[in-house]
């Protein structure tokens, strides 16, 4: 036990790598705070657009939606990172991550908000529009609050999975919370930084867990 | 630039990196198929022990569960392949994968299984245990017939996005589809096995993506 506590929970190596994981867990809470609201307005904008049932952009939207919904998106960062410069654009890691987990999310968030506006009741719509609101005035005043209210457990709980996903950015090589404890493990010879880095990410998300488990039995109890 | 066709789609690359592309593509499925069977039979098991109310064996699949929620995916399998080394514990990149993997699922199946049981009315119960059946039975043959039906729309997206995780092994050296493309596009320094590799991917997984919109539909659930 005293030997595993030396190798898991090395203080010693704690106090020579902490500065690192702080820096990491900067990046990581950094990318998260560009990358959630990035990802949120995209996806409210697929989800608005398809709401307006235009004939033949609503099968491009359900397509974008379930590429993206298919496609890894470790993948996807691979070919932004590594696949864009044979087209003469270099993208930085961070950008590139944004753009990768940005454009994956964008999927799932546009499917969530979409199934969300529809369970709300046409006649909502219309008896906004017949008091005079323009199409995106109703979408945003009158549709998209009643539909917010009636997915906020995916919603949250897809926020919750993005955070989580930011540390795929530890392979292009951007020093976020995980490539910082990774670094600072085959520094020290020494699994701390990794114990260190995964109670990291539980104290900061497991809030945002129970939150969701919360939301989603209440979701289950409705339907 | 000299041509998209050739940086992209260069018939010579990939006819020479098709094979091992298509081993990838083997190990991928292998390892798809094993993170879906441990992730769902475990968290099906977790639940239906769940039911029996043990207090103490119900704190410890709670934290089982709030654990592997809450860790990003990329963590789990990092610690298992690169920490565990250190407490003795050896294990290969594809058992790493599958564990690693197939303990989150597990833990979002168990979360998926326990919200259906708990959302089987109490009269259900009642009236198979006054039919003579043992708390074990009317679990067995009442609840979980109707609960199961209850969880998989739930469960379909939770585990394509999770089944996608397999890309995550090629950080710890499973010689999958994303190892595969991105050992042989620095081999050719070229793009095209990168471009087959995201279309295989695709191929595994937009018929799910599909399948579970039908789901859905036929359902009539949200996400």
């Amino acid at each position: 036990m005293q030997e595993f506590l030396a190798s898991f929970a090395n203080l010693e190596s704690l106090a020579r790598i902490y500065p690192l994981l702080l820096q990491g867990l900067q990046i990581t809470l950094l990318l998260s705070l560009v990358t959630v609201p990035l990802a949120i307005a995209l996806g409210l904008m697929i989800a608005v657009l398809y709401s307006f049932h235009v004939r033949f952009l609503n099968p491009l939207l359900i397509v974008y939606v379930d590429a993206f919904r298919a496609f890894p998106v470790l993948v996807l960062l691979v070919l932004i990172f590594y696949g864009l410069p044979f087209l003469g654009i270099n993208l930085a890691a961070f950008p590139a991550a944004v753009l990768g987990i940005a454009l994956n999310n964008s999927g799932y968030y546009g499917e969530i908000f979409r199934a969300g506006i529809e369970t709300v009741p046409r006649g909502q719509r219309e008896a906004a529009r017949s008091t005079g609101l323009t199409a995106w005035q109703t979408a945003f005043s009158v549709v998209l609050p009643q539909a917010v209210h009636n997915v906020l457990a995916p919603l949250a709980g897809n926020t919750l999975e993005l955070i989580k996903t930011t540390s795929i950015a530890t392979v292009v090589a951007l020093p976020e919370l995980l490539r910082s404890a990774r670094v600072a493990q085959e520094s020290t010879y020494n699994p701390t930084p990794l114990t260190a880095a995964a109670l990291i990410y539980f104290v900061l998300l497991w809030p945002l867990t129970r939150l969701v488990a919360r939301l989603e039995r209440k979701m289950v109890a409705r339907q | 630039m000299r041509g998209l066709g050739d940086t992209f789609f260069n018939l010579q690359v990939i006819e020479k990196y098709l094979p091992a592309l298509l081993s990838g593509f083997r190990v991928t499925l292998a390892l798809a198929g094993a993170v879906v069977t441990l992730g769902i039979l475990l968290g099906l098991t977790l639940a239906m022990v769940r039911a029996f109310r043990f207090r103490v064996v119900n704190w410890l699949i709670v934290a089982f569960v709030d654990l592997f929620r809450t860790l990003p995916q990329l963590v789990v399998l990092v610690f298992a392949y690169f920490g565990l080394p250190y407490a003795g514990i050896t294990i290969s990149g594809f058992t790493a994968a599958t564990l690693g993997l197939g303990l989150v699922l597990a833990a979002f199946a168990e979360e998926a299984f326990w919200a259906a049981i708990t959302a089987i009315p109490r009269g259900q119960w009642e009236a198979a245990r006054s039919t003579g059946l043992s708390f074990a039975q009317a679990l067995g043959s009442v609840v979980m017939p109707q609960a199961v039906r209850i969880a998989i729309p739930l469960l379909t997206n939770r585990t394509i996005a999770i089944t996608k995780g397999t890309a995550l092994a090629s950080v710890i050296a499973v010689p999958e589809i994303l190892d595969k493309a991105q050992s042989a596009m620095s081999l050719s320094s070229n793009a095209s096995p990168l471009i087959i590799g995201a279309g295989l991917y695709l191929a595994i997984f937009a018929p799910f993506v599909v399948f579970s919109r039908w789901l859905e539909r036929r359902f009539g659930w949200i996400i």
